[in-house]
Order: structure tokens, then sequence, then C-alpha cells
């Protein structure tokens, strides 16, 4: 299991779109990934795009992404960095 | 085989048109009815079924839109896929069904509720939103679960005639209008809402086509002449080449009409008048004066208060108007104060229903109510005045009291804004919109407080002759023509030349050609309508006398039927016009 912390950079925050293209790479894995909102107890299951939707994340919201399982590690990398790019939104 | 079939509404918007139908029947979720099965298995398939139809459409509509608007807006589409497959989404409908027996629309619209409503509980409008991307997802679902309705606005991708049983001005802001080529409609007459925006989009429309939308499915084949309400479905070849050449017709005699741009308003006897446009929101005053108009008689503010779904903030409010100022280098701009309640709702506003709508709580009379709400408005509308003229009108007055009322939050808040060192602009006329019959009978005593009339015929109309603008059956009635309107209209214009104030006009009526040569004659000093009647106006006022229109005028108030008054107005205008 690994986990990485990442900032939420994008205008608009985790609406529809960001939010499928995070499903999207997560169900390219097989790995289980879940978000939590840091300081919180809030983890929603990173393939679902409601959950990540109902997480009601703006712009400079702080998360942690675990990934756990056989390609946790692509998984992961592959997450972080769509959401460092900010969803190719900036 | 298709066969051509001919059916008639009423053309509200002129221009003739071929193009393919877009049936538009919306569904939403709380259509859903509350039913229990007793056959589990047979809903669950249903259910099945439906969300397996509705993935096979979003990923034709994916697709298309891949392709024409760009990977981007795919995304969202790929978003409405990802939650019809959401382990919260799905799974939970089925259970519904299986382990409680309710019906597949049942398990459908308690979902879609329950999902939405955890969006909604959020604070930020920005979620609230999302709630509705939720509601649009079930409704695609609910609708293949029923098997009814159809055609959602947002999947309109080439273009095409659009086919409804109504229009809400909700509807018409999400549409792309550069996709729509026409409008034909149920219900609604040629003061609707959906009228007003057909003109200004200038596009063909024919409202009240009745029963005609039930013959017409998404895909057939429609020519349609907005001027004479005809709607041909499936045209033959040689009904298309008759179509084809009317349409060239149109199109060369609009390029005649362009001249009149950059041409005054003035009659051959050396009369000038002053014709503006109405607009809706700012993007329409964008080349307004290349088109030649000299002002915007009319900015129906209500626009942007009703295509969003919380009240638009003095910011946003701010922009706006400065905008439109800003569009019309230097030209005044009329911005008329919300004019909310009758045919035009607010979601945020949460008005009970009335019995009788148009005598009830709208427009002034709500504002008045509401004084936060005006008090931003006027806020807004006196800090864009820095940029350029404006002039502010009330709707809807019926009384001197109302008025004063009005004119007095506009000096507090001047007052508020000059205090906080806020820019205003210097003189800001205001009047008010003569609607209702009781301001024109007083129309004397509000000409020494007021700068100016601006005459609503729209509503005049409907509330001097009792005829309800909607109801098909009684359209007949509705005429601006009628000789007790025009007295109407004349009291209201002498008693603003008895003060030295203006008076205009920003109903329909303003923009109709054959009216011209009255209004002319009744002195009416600004004319402001839908930009496309523009030309045509001034056409017919650059070439009609002052002399002959007052002699016109007179004549016709002595008339005892509006069929008397059209008949000698279209003799006049077959003697008189240059063409």
């Amino acid at each position: 299991m690994i986990k990485h912390e990442t900032t939420i950079r994008n205008e608009s925050g985790f609406h529809i779109r960001p939010a499928q293209l995070f499903t999207e790479t997560a169900a390219r894995y097989a790995s289980n990934i879940s978000v939590t909102v840091n300081g919180t107890s809030t983890t929603v299951d990173g393939k679902s795009i409601l959950g990540l939707m109902t997480l009601g994340l703006s712009k400079g919201a702080e998360i942690t992404i675990t990934s756990d399982g056989a390609d946790e590690a692509e998984a992961i990398r592959a997450l972080i960095e769509l959401a460092e790019s900010g969803f190719g939104e900036n | 085989m298709t066969v051509e079939t001919l059916f008639h509404g009423i053309g509200v918007s002129e221009g003739a048109r071929i193009g393919r139908a877009f049936v538009y029947r919306p569904i939403r979720i709380e259509d859903a009815l509350s039913l229990k099965t007793d056959q589990p298995e047979a809903e669950l398939e249903a259910l099945r079924l439906a969300k397996q139809r509705c993935i096979e459409e979003l990923e034709q509509l994916i697709e298309h839109t891949a392709q024409t608007l760009g990977e981007e807006k795919a995304v969202i589409l790929k978003g409405q896929v990802s939650m019809l497959n959401d382990p919260s989404f799905y799974p939970p409908m089925e259970n519904a069904i299986r382990l409680e027996q309710w019906a597949a629309e049942t398990a459908v619209s308690q979902i879609v509720t329950k999902t939405a409503a955890l969006f909604e509980s959020m604070t930020s409008a920005y979620m609230q939103e999302r709630a509705s991307d939720v509601r649009d997802v079930g409704a695609r679902l609910l609708m293949h679960v029923k098997g009814s309705g159809g055609g959602r606005l947002g999947d309109i991708q080439e273009e095409v005639i659009l086919v409804a049983d109504d229009l809400t001005p909700s509807d018409t802001v999400q549409l792309d209008k550069q996709l729509v080529r026409a409008f034909v409609t149920r219900i609604g007459g040629k003061t609707s809402h959906t009228a007003i925006l057909a003109n200004s989009l200038r596009i063909p429309a024919i409202l009240g086509a009745g029963d005609a939308v039930d013959d017409i499915q998404t895909g057939d084949l429609l020519a349609i002449d907005g001027a004479t309400g005809e709607i041909i479905v499936h045209p033959s070849e040689g009904t298309i080449a008759g179509y084809e050449a009317v349409m060239a017709t149109q199109q060369e005699e609009q390029q005649g009409l362009a001249q009149y741009a950059t041409r005054e308003a003035v009659t051959t006897d050396g009369h000038r008048v002053e014709i503006a446009a109405n607009i809706g929101t700012p993007e329409e005053a964008q080349g307004l004066v290349a088109q030649g108009a000299e002002a915007v008689g009319l900015y129906r503010t209500e626009f942007l208060f009703m295509s969003r779904s919380q009240m638009p903030d003095e910011e946003t409010q701010y922009r706006a108007y400065r905008e439109a100022v800003e569009a019309m280098e230097g030209r005044p701009v009329v911005i008329r104060t919300l004019d909310i309640g009758g045919d035009k709702e607010l979601p945020y506003l949460d008005l009970p229903k009335e019995m009788n709508p148009f005598l009830g709580y709208r427009a002034i009379r709500l504002c008045l109510d509401e004084r936060e709400l005006l008090m931003t408005q006027l806020r807004a509308i006196l800090r864009a005045s820095a940029h350029g003229p404006v002039k502010i009108m009330f709707p809807m007055i019926s009384g001197m009291q109302e008025w004063r009322e009005a004119r007095e939050m506009v000096m507090a808040v001047r007052y508020q804004l000059e205090q906080d060192g806020v820019e205003v602009g210097e003189r800001i006329e205001l009047g008010i919109m003569v609607e209702i019959p009781s301001a024109a009978l007083q129309a004397d005593r509000f000409a020494r407080e007021v700068d100016f009339f601006s005459i609503g015929t729209n509503d005049l109309v409907q509330y001097t002759l009792a005829v309800d603008r909607m109801n098909e059956k009684v359209a007949d009635l509705y005429d601006y023509f009628h000789p007790a309107v025009l007295r109407l209209i004349k009291r209201v214009i002498d008693a603003s030349n008895v003060e030295g104030k203006w008076t205009g006009m920003c109903g329909s009526m303003a923009g109709d050609p054959l009216a011209a040569p009255l209004l002319i004659g009744l002195g009416l000093h600004e004319w402001s309508m839908s930009p496309a009647a523009m030309h045509k106006v001034k056409q017919v006022i650059t070439s009609s006398s002052r002399e002959a229109c007052r002699a016109l005028a007179e004549r016709v108030l002595d008339m005892d039927s509006a069929a008397e008054v059209r008949e000698a107005l279209q003799a006049f205008a077959g003697t008189h016009s240059k063409n």
C-alpha cells in the first residue's frame, strides 16, 4: 500500500470533468484506490465519480491518494501526475 | 413512403427554412410515478435495458462531440457514463426494485433524488450545480425507462428546426443558438417569450402549432414559413424548390435593407425620430451600433436573473450592465428593473403559484416588497452609469405611489454610493413603462414627475382588452390596432409633450412596419424593437411624410374596430411606400 499527498490546483475544483478524468485513470489499474481529505476522516472510492464529486473539493484542497494492489506504484504515479497537471485545466 | 402534409400555426418571426426536425419532449425526474411492482424481474430487466440504451446514446454523443467540439466537452458526457456505472448509483436502484418491490421508474427517481440531495446539502453554489448534473443523468435514464419523452436540448449537434410543446426561458438559455435554425411549438403566440427570443435571434418561429407537433418526429424534413405560419412535414421536391426560391428572395431583401443601417429615421418632411433596440443580454448589444441602433430602448434584465440557480450579486449585475453600456459607445441604454412574475419565474425566489399571475405579485410590486433585491439592482445600474448614459425605467407601474417609492429608492441608492465615494453618472433619466391602462389614463399626472414614458404594448393590449395573450382561443381578440388602445397611446404621447418629456414604445407594435406611419402621426419620439426589425421600420419612416401620417392617425382614431384600422393602414402602406 502506498499513500501520497497532493493539492487540488485547478481553478474550478473537482467538478464532473476532473472527477471523470480521475476515475477514468484509476479504472485502468487493478489496485484499490481511495481518496481522503486531509485532516478529516472522509474517504471515498477513487473509482467512484459520485464519491469524488461529493467531496466538494475546491482549489487548494489537500488530499491523500492511497493505492493498494499489484500495480499500486504505477497507479499512484499516474494519478498524482494528473492532479498536479491541474487536470489539464491550467 | 412519406407524404407531404401541411399544418398551420401562428407565424411570430419571419423567414422561411428547410431543415430536419429535432423534437424536444423534456422529462424531469419529478415526473416519475410512485409505483410498486409484483414482477421485480421484469422491472430489473427494464432498468438494465434503459441503462444500456443510455450508454449507447451517450457513446454516440461522445464520439460526435469529440469530433465537433473537442475532447474537452466529450469528457463531461463521459462523466455521465461513469455516473451510470457508479457503484453508488445503479446498484442501489436494483436493490430498491429487488428488496422493496419498487417499479423501475420509482427506483430511479428515489436514488437520483437522494444522490442529488447529497450535493444540494452542500453550501457552495458550485456543488449545488453538481446536483443538476446528477438530475440530468437521472432524467436521461428515466426517459429510457418510461420509453417516453426525448430530445434533450444539450444533445443537439447539427442544424435543426426545434419542435417542442413549449420552451421556457431556462430551456432557451441552454440552447445552442448556432444550431437552431427555427422554432415550432405547440402553444404560445406573438408575444410569448419564445417569440421575443426568436425575433432577437432573427430566426423564424411558428408558435401555437397545436397538435401538428404530434405529427413530427425527430429527423423529419420540415419546410416552415415564419411569416405565414405554414409548416410542411415531408415536403416534396417541388415544395422544397419553392421554399428555396423564397429563401433566396428573402436574403436579397435583407441585403437591400442593409443600407438603412447608416441612415437616420427622418420623414420626407424632415421630422426625425429615434430608432432603438430591445435586448435581453449584454451580448445582444454587441454590434447594435453598426446595425444602426441609436440606443437600447429596453434592456430586459430578467434574463440575467433567470439563467442561473441563484440571485446574481451586485458585482455580476454591474458587469452585465456595464458591458451593455460600453457596447453602445456613448448611446443611451434604458435599463428596465426586474420584471419577474407572470410567465417569468425565478426558481430561487420560490413564489407561490397564483390564480392570475398577470394580475398578481410581479414586477415593481414584488421589487418594492423585496427591497434588498431592488436596492442591489439599482446599485449595480447606478455604478454602470459611470461608463455611459443610462436611463432607468420601472415596469408595471399602476399608480403614482409606486413610481414615487421607486424614485425615492434611486435617490437613496445614489446618496449611499456618493457617500461611499463610488462614481455614478451625473444625470440619470427615470421613467415608467406604460402597460397598465391606469397609468395611461393618469399620464398627465405622471408626466409632471417622470423623465419619459415607454409604452409596453404587449401588456397594455392584454390589460386594456382583457385578453390573455397566451390563450390561443382568444388570441384573435388581441390586437394593438384596437382603437381603444390607440387612444391610450395618443393620450400618453400628448401628456409627455405638454410637459416637454418624451415617449418611447418597446412592445411588438414598435417593430411592426405597418404601425410606423400611425405612430409617426401620433407623435411617438422613440421606437425600440428587436434589432431584426429596425431596417424595415426605418425604410417605412424615411418614405413617409409626417403630414400624411398625422392625417392618417386622426382618421383611424375615429374608427370603430381594429379590422378597420388595419385596412386603412394597409391602404396607406400601399399608396405611400416607395417600393
